[in-house]
């Protein structure tokens, strides 16, 4: 019996050994199987967009954190710079706007994905921590006001009316607290949480002040619940960002907005000639003493710049003209970038 | 009278049958859904290749080893430190009290959000420690998350070492080490190691504390060593779920599908070592 006993606790621990083996030659089994579709790679990338170092030469990491909205673009680029660069690790952070600078200014991260303006407190912080920072617009988002496919009420909403809607302590109710014709049934809000950047820019540019917003409305970060709620409810209201908008047209309507008169619905074209007025630039900071001191940071920001505008598009979002990319990767190089937004903005 | 009786006998078996019923509904309906959404994204390229903006191109691959890492290494940070500390408990200290003290502090330990846990390592080893968001650091806050799992299975094993083997082997001579090794540890690692494999497949599945480490990252190297970054299975899963594109979600659900089934391997092997324990208790 007692050597029974020995036995199988001899079983167990060999079966043990024979596990970890097995993970670990599974392991290496699956790196040299993917150093190996590196090297493919490698070979069928001899002629990358003309630039003069090889890509063997570029090793090292960039980090980068930052908004979930900027994030889908950056990842394109990421993954495609890597397959150029198999040398260089980019990894891409979710952490909202916000918490991304939370990181950047402390010189945690390499570039930080922002769906707004860094703001002066951001700042602050920073220059204590002596980061300096490029500021570089890379597409135009437009912020979209939907509701449910069965609502046939709704036209278009003016800027005051969406304030009237979503101002701290708003007395809206319902319906027809906005419109006295419209429907006298209660209206249920939707919209992100206080992390986001579109929270920020949506009450700054609304409401008049950021980050001033009634609260009782449904809250969250992950913009497909906020879908999914627009869908089912027919006296549903909300926002999100564009990308969400393109995705689901079958399942939600975008409201037109009221600019100066006109009733301006997003698309493409209105977004980038800001006509509708809920436009945005959204932008990614990237770090100048590191972009200064490595070389792969600047190709990358370089290579970011360059395919920008396939990217923007791939993930549904609407770039600038092409002209602001050659011009913005020219003034890098040059060293002069305090201006790239205004340039961005030029028609 | 009997008659009442046998009403109440039948209807508490339907209100019994009711309820395991709905546990078994959530369940398949879960299932049907997740399987339904990404069988047809399963194949091997999934599994080996990174995650990609494309949704065709998109892997698994950093996220899988990113789990067997940080999961494995806390699985060797906390089995041999747990089995210690229950060993400890029920052979060396002599405290009464202070036992039942560290037992009951350990129990409640076993109640604390995961999150906390995931806080405790971002401040103290990520920052403090300068352990960076590293995968050592994802790996030690997870073996102490499940820590207080393990001794609590280990000192309920140990406790039903019978008390006649251990006096015999003393009475033959033997000193406390021998008995450790040869009396105590074989009858007990089976039992042991059972709480411990359900304890590290928790560890698999959680997200929160290892999304208060590494965030929610986009990574196409696999982890290949102690330091790098690293992402998990069910952060990868939360990533593609939040995208818009519906291609995402089916991504999604085929690495539930993954992760279940890694969940389910390790619980079976969980229930094999309990059978070969209770068969040698019958022996």
């Amino acid at each position: 019996m007692r050597r029974n006993k020995a036995l199988s606790s001899t079983t167990v621990a060999a079966s043990l050994l024979v596990l970890t083996v097995g993970f670990i030659s599974g392991y290496m089994l699956a790196t040299s199987l993917s150093q190996g579709q590196v090297v493919t790679i490698t070979v069928t990338a001899q002629t990358p967009d003309g630039f003069t170092v090889t890509p063997q030469e570029l090793r090292g990491d960039i980090i980068i954190d930052g908004s979930s909205t900027v994030y889908p673009i950056t990842e394109a680029v990421a993954e495609a710079f890597m397959e150029l660069f198999p040398d260089v690790s980019v990894t891409v952070g979710i952490s909202g706007t916000g918490g991304g600078f939370k990181r950047f200014v402390t010189g945690e991260s390499d570039v930080n994905d922002a769906s707004r303006r860094i703001e002066e407190l951001e700042m602050e912080i920073a220059r204590e921590n002596g980061v300096e920072w490029i500021e570089i617009p890379i597409a135009i988002d437009g912020l979209t006001v939907a509701v449910n496919m069965a609502n046939d009420w709704v036209d278009c909403l003016t800027i005051e009316e969406l304030k009237a809607i979503w101002e701290p302590g708003s007395g809206v109710r319902r319906w027809s607290d906005v419109r006295p014709e419209w429907p006298d049934a209660e209206i249920r809000l939707y919209g992100p949480g206080p992390d986001s950047g579109t929270f920020d820019f949506f009450t700054a540019k609304v409401v008049g002040r950021e980050k001033a917003s009634r609260t009782d409305y449904v809250a969250s970060e992950d913009d497909n619940v906020l879908v999914a709620g627009l869908e089912a409810e027919k006296y549903a209201l909300g926002y999100f960002g564009y990308a969400y908008y393109v995705e689901n047209r079958d399942r939600i309507r975008a409201v037109p907005i009221n600019a100066d008169g006109e009733c301006v619905e997003p698309s493409d074209e209105t977004i980038k000639s800001f006509q509708y007025p809920l436009s945005r630039p959204i932008f990614i900071y990237v770090n100048k003493e590191y972009f200064e001191q490595k070389p792969h940071l600047q190709r990358f920001v370089y290579f970011y710049l360059e395919k920008a505008e396939g990217f923007v598009e791939q993930v549904g979002y609407t770039p600038f003209s092409e002209l602001y990319y050659r011009r913005a990767v020219a003034l890098i190089k040059e060293g002069v970038y305090d201006r790239l937004l205004d340039i961005a903005l030029i028609p | 009278m009997s008659r009442v009786f046998l009403m109440l006998d039948k209807i508490i078996h339907y209100i019994l049958l009711f309820g395991i019923s709905i546990g078994v509904l959530m369940l398949s309906l879960l299932l049907v859904t997740v399987v339904t959404d990404g069988w047809g994204r399963l194949s091997l390229g999934f599994l080996t290749n990174p995650p990609s903006a494309n949704p065709d191109k998109a892997g698994i691959a950093p996220a899988f080893w990113g789990s067997v890492w940080v999961v494995g290494l806390a699985a060797l940070i906390s089995l041999p430190l747990g089995i210690a500390t229950a060993l400890y408990l029920t052979e060396f200290s002599r405290h009464e009290r202070l036992n039942k003290i560290i037992y009951f502090n350990i129990t409640n330990l076993a109640g604390v959000p995961s999150v906390v846990y995931g806080l405790v390592g971002l401040s103290f080893l990520t920052y403090t420690l300068g352990l960076g968001r590293s995968v050592i650091a994802g790996a030690i806050t997870l073996a102490f998350l499940i820590l207080p799992v393990i001794i609590v299975a280990s000192i309920e094993a140990i406790k039903a070492v019978p008390e006649l083997h251990k006096l015999g082997a003393y009475a033959l001579g033997a000193n406390k080490l021998q008995v450790i090794a040869r009396v105590i540890l074989p009858q007990s690692l089976p039992g042991a190691l059972t709480g411990g494999i359900l304890a590290v497949s928790r560890a698999l599945g959680e997200a929160a504390p290892l999304l208060v480490i590494s965030g929610l990252l986009f990574t196409r190297k696999t982890p290949a060593g102690l330091l790098d970054q690293f992402t998990v299975l069910p952060l990868q899963i939360f990533n593609w779920v939040s995208r818009p594109q519906t291609a995402f979600r089916e991504l999604s659900a085929a690495a539930i599908i993954v992760l279940l089934i890694l969940l389910l391997l390790m619980n079976m092997s969980a229930v094999i070592l309990r059978n070969r324990l209770q068969r040698r208790v019958v022996e």
